[in-house]
């Protein structure tokens, strides 16, 4: 069960791994989450869905390696079984025939907004990609990306590669160059997804986010992915994890990712220590 | 003679000492030995009509399992408990028993009731150091049943209707079987041994548990009954419910269901050697009284806080925790602020949660549920600075599992329509039972409805002829 069939290293901290759960992929939607525990005395951390293959039974996950618990798993290998993998998980991507739309996805965002926009696409939308990295060697799928566009932008911080820009930059002049867009999607770090926000709202385009609040269950139990949306306290697990990216009070969700920084960084410091440890 | 049986005092619970046990998630009630219990059971007078079994959810054969364990038959007194609580070890622990079986007992009109609760742990725990005697099973019927949630509810109705040879199994969203009782009631209440044990014997019987299985996002229940005969919900009440007041999302403010969580399924008190972290302030704050209130109180203390207070709206006579759980929250120096309601929760610039804003009450008149309803008194807003604070006002249930499922006829608070003698729902083969139906309630009556919904299922399983609804409404 969750076996691990294949693994690919799409750059120095972003692993993709395809795992085996026929039942997920018989169900799993664009937009959708999957809850994962590496070993027994692992965590549950949730991850989005990248891709999924019905007739092979799979799930495609990608994972940025920054804690402990994503360290160990892009450590682990083909043939290994997840200790539990629970999904589909939350609401899937509202898919519809919105005219054109605008994907941007940042970071390991690029993973989940490749599934939208084949949705999109298949929906009959014309579908626009803004994709961007911090640097040249973190950005990943750009061909994968490319066959699910009509057109692509990419661009990296610090211009290492593709156009010099933040995302939100091209995205502006896009709005503002006055061609019609329905519908904005905006995946990847909080503060980008915030920033999406802010350049979409004067235009008045609709804008959605997909919230990667801190989860154990991802059932609605515990209430710790607790969002405010339109001054409203909703769960991301169940009623998100995409919202209308205008309402969401996003330096709270930035101040909740925050909750356990410091235990966090002692689980890493611990479990690096004990690999140097083996490795000597 | 009655009159000598009545002269033996109570037999007290050994106990871990507080101060030992406040920093330590070991279970609190070490239990009876074999001479403290007989010492107890020498207490029961066999009452010709014992009222005991009247208090008792699940009618528990109570005198007679007394008899037998008095009379050294160990495996008789097995037989007498089990054959109306298939959970006996759990139930020993977690029930209310002041308000159920010890409220009837005769001797409590004069003096202490017999320690039923107690007794029953005791055979309990006695059965499960020999090595469980798995029952001769009769012929399979062919017959499949689903139950959804593995808490007490459809553990209980996995067990009863394997025992009539049907085929079970299980579907649970989380990643170990076993619901309330694994993520919710603390270890130092409920040792996680005892209710592994219980599903280790499901499993002897031959259910088959699927974890991490989201019933309404995998499947839904029509897909379920496309594979299987019956269908039963137990899902109970998950939904955890928020103060509604102005900085409920603060960091440092929990849900109990989330510090419960972390704390026992995860066992974030193993933190780092577990992954999963938890973070209790110095300062911690329990809203709310009831039994959750209380394992949230005694877990921020195990966890490292230094001092805990229940702030709740009501007086003492209202708090709804059973009596032993608040007895040893006051053992371990909890601090109970009654007639207490928080207005505001306030924090600062980070994020962080600083304090409690609360008003004083005072009791009017009893309201719908017959317990006086707090009034707060005007101008007594006093601030409660807190590094931590804890909802421990509810749940309800968790609307996931009817997702497509618009025959399930449900309540305006959530919960699902069913009928008490049956457990039978609106939509055809679809049978629900314990929080789910009756919101937030305890493990015996969950386990009562797992019970009567299994006697149906297996009724209705050998003759579906009769009208499906007969219930009200």
């Amino acid at each position: 069960m969750y076996r691990i069939l294949a693994k690919e290293t799409l750059t120095p901290v972003t692993k993709l791994f395809v795992i085996e759960a026929p039942e997920v992929a018989l169900k799993a939607k664009a937009g959708q989450f999957v809850i994962l525990r590496v070993t027994e005395e692992g965590e549950r951390i949730p991850l989005t869905i990248a891709d999924y293959d019905r007739q092979a039974g799979t799930i495609t996950i990608v994972v940025q390696e920054v804690g402990k618990t994503t360290k160990l798993l892009g450590m682990m290998e083909v043939g290994y079984c997840l200790a539990s993998f629970t999904g589909p998980l939350g609401r899937p991507t509202e898919i519809e025939r919105y005219g054109t739309t605008v994907l941007v996805g940042g970071g390991l965002g690029i993973a989940p907004i490749y599934p939208i926009c084949r949705s999109l696409r298949e929906a009959g939308n014309y579908v626009i990609g803004i994709i961007g990295a911090r640097t040249k060697e973190l950005l990943f799928w750009e061909e994968q990306m490319r066959s699910v566009t009509d057109e692509l932008i990419v661009c990296t911080d610090d211009g290492s590669y593709a156009r010099k820009a933040l995302v939100t930059v091209p995205l502006k002049e896009l709005l503002e160059s006055g061609r019609r867009v329905d519908c904005v999607w905006g995946i990847g770090p909080a503060i980008m997804m915030k920033f999406v926000a802010l350049t979409t709202k004067p235009f008045g385009v609709k804008t959605i986010a997909s919230l990667n609040s801190i989860m154990v269950d991802g059932t609605g139990m515990c209430g710790a992915c607790r969002v405010s949306v339109g001054g409203k306290t909703r769960f991301a697990c169940v009623d998100g994890p995409e919202f209308d990216a205008h309402e969401v009070d996003w330096d709270l969700l930035l101040a909740r990712q925050r909750i356990y920084l410091d235990m966090e960084k002692l689980a890493l410091e611990t479990f690096e220590r004990e690999l140097a440890r083996v490795k000597s | 003679m009655p009159k000598d049986r009545m002269q033996i005092p109570r037999q007290k619970m050994p106990t871990r000492p507080p101060e030992e046990r406040r920093r330590s998630f070991e279970e609190v009630a070490l239990g009876f030995d074999m001479d403290l219990a007989l010492a107890e059971a020498n207490r029961c007078l066999q009452c010709k009509k014992p009222s005991c079994i009247e208090g008792c959810p699940v009618q528990v054969r109570i005198p007679e399992f007394i008899l037998a364990l008095r009379e050294g038959d160990m495996w008789g007194a097995v037989g007498a408990l089990k054959d109306k609580n298939s959970l006996p070890a759990i139930c020993g622990r977690v029930c209310p028993q002041e308000t159920q079986c010890e409220a009837k007992c005769v001797l409590g009109r004069k003096g202490e009731p017999v320690a039923i609760g107690r007794l029953e742990r005791f055979v309990a725990d006695w059965e499960r150091a020999q090595g469980v005697r798995i029952p001769e099973l009769p012929k399979p019927s062919g017959k499949r049943i689903a139950i959804v949630g593995s808490g007490p509810a459809g553990l209980t109705a996995a067990g009863d209707l394997a025992k009539m040879g049907h085929a079970v199994e299980i579907f649970e969203s989380l990643h170990v079987p076993g619901g309330v009782l694994m993520y919710g009631i603390p270890e130092f209440r409920l040792p996680k041994e005892v209710v592994r044990a219980e599903i280790s014997y499901l499993e002897k019987l031959g259910v088959v548990i699927h974890t991490n299985t989201v019933v309404g996002k995998l499947y839904t229940l029509d897909e379920l009954l496309e594979r299987f005969d019956a269908l039963f919900l137990g899902t109970g009440a998950g939904l955890p419910m928020l103060l509604n007041i102005p900085g409920e999302n603060y960091n440092g403010v929990y849900s109990a269901n989330e510090l419960l969580t972390r704390t026992n399924l995860m066992k974030g008190y193993l933190f780092p050697k577990w992954d999963t972290p938890v973070k209790v302030g110095e300062k911690v704050a329990v809203v709310g009284a009831g039994n959750v209130a209380m394992d949230a109180a005694r877990c921020s203390l195990r966890l490292g806080a230094k001092e805990v207070h229940i702030v709740y709206r009501r007086s003492r006579q209202e708090v709804p925790a059973r009596a032993e759980e608040v007895h040893h929250a006051e053992e371990e120096g909890i601090i109970f602020d009654f007639l207490t309601n928080p207005v505001e929760i306030y924090g600062n610039q980070q994020g962080w949660v600083t304090g409690i804003r609360c008003i004083r009450m005072a009791l009017g008149e009893p309201d719908a549920s017959g317990r006086r309803s707090p009034i707060p008194i005007e101008g007594s807003e006093f601030d409660m600075p807190m590094d931590t604070v804890i909802m421990a006002l509810g749940t309800r249930p968790n609307p996931l599992v009817f997702t497509d499922a618009v025959r399930l006829e449900r309540t305006r608070h959530g919960t699902v329509v069913a009928d008490p003698n049956t457990g039978r729902t609106k939509m055809e083969r679809v049978w629900a039972g314990g929080d789910i139906v009756t919101g937030a309630a305890t493990v015996i009556s969950a386990m009562g409805a797992g019970r009567i919904a299994a006697t149906d299922i297996d009724r209705y399983l050998k003759d579906s002829s009769g009208p499906w609804w007969s219930g009200q409404g």
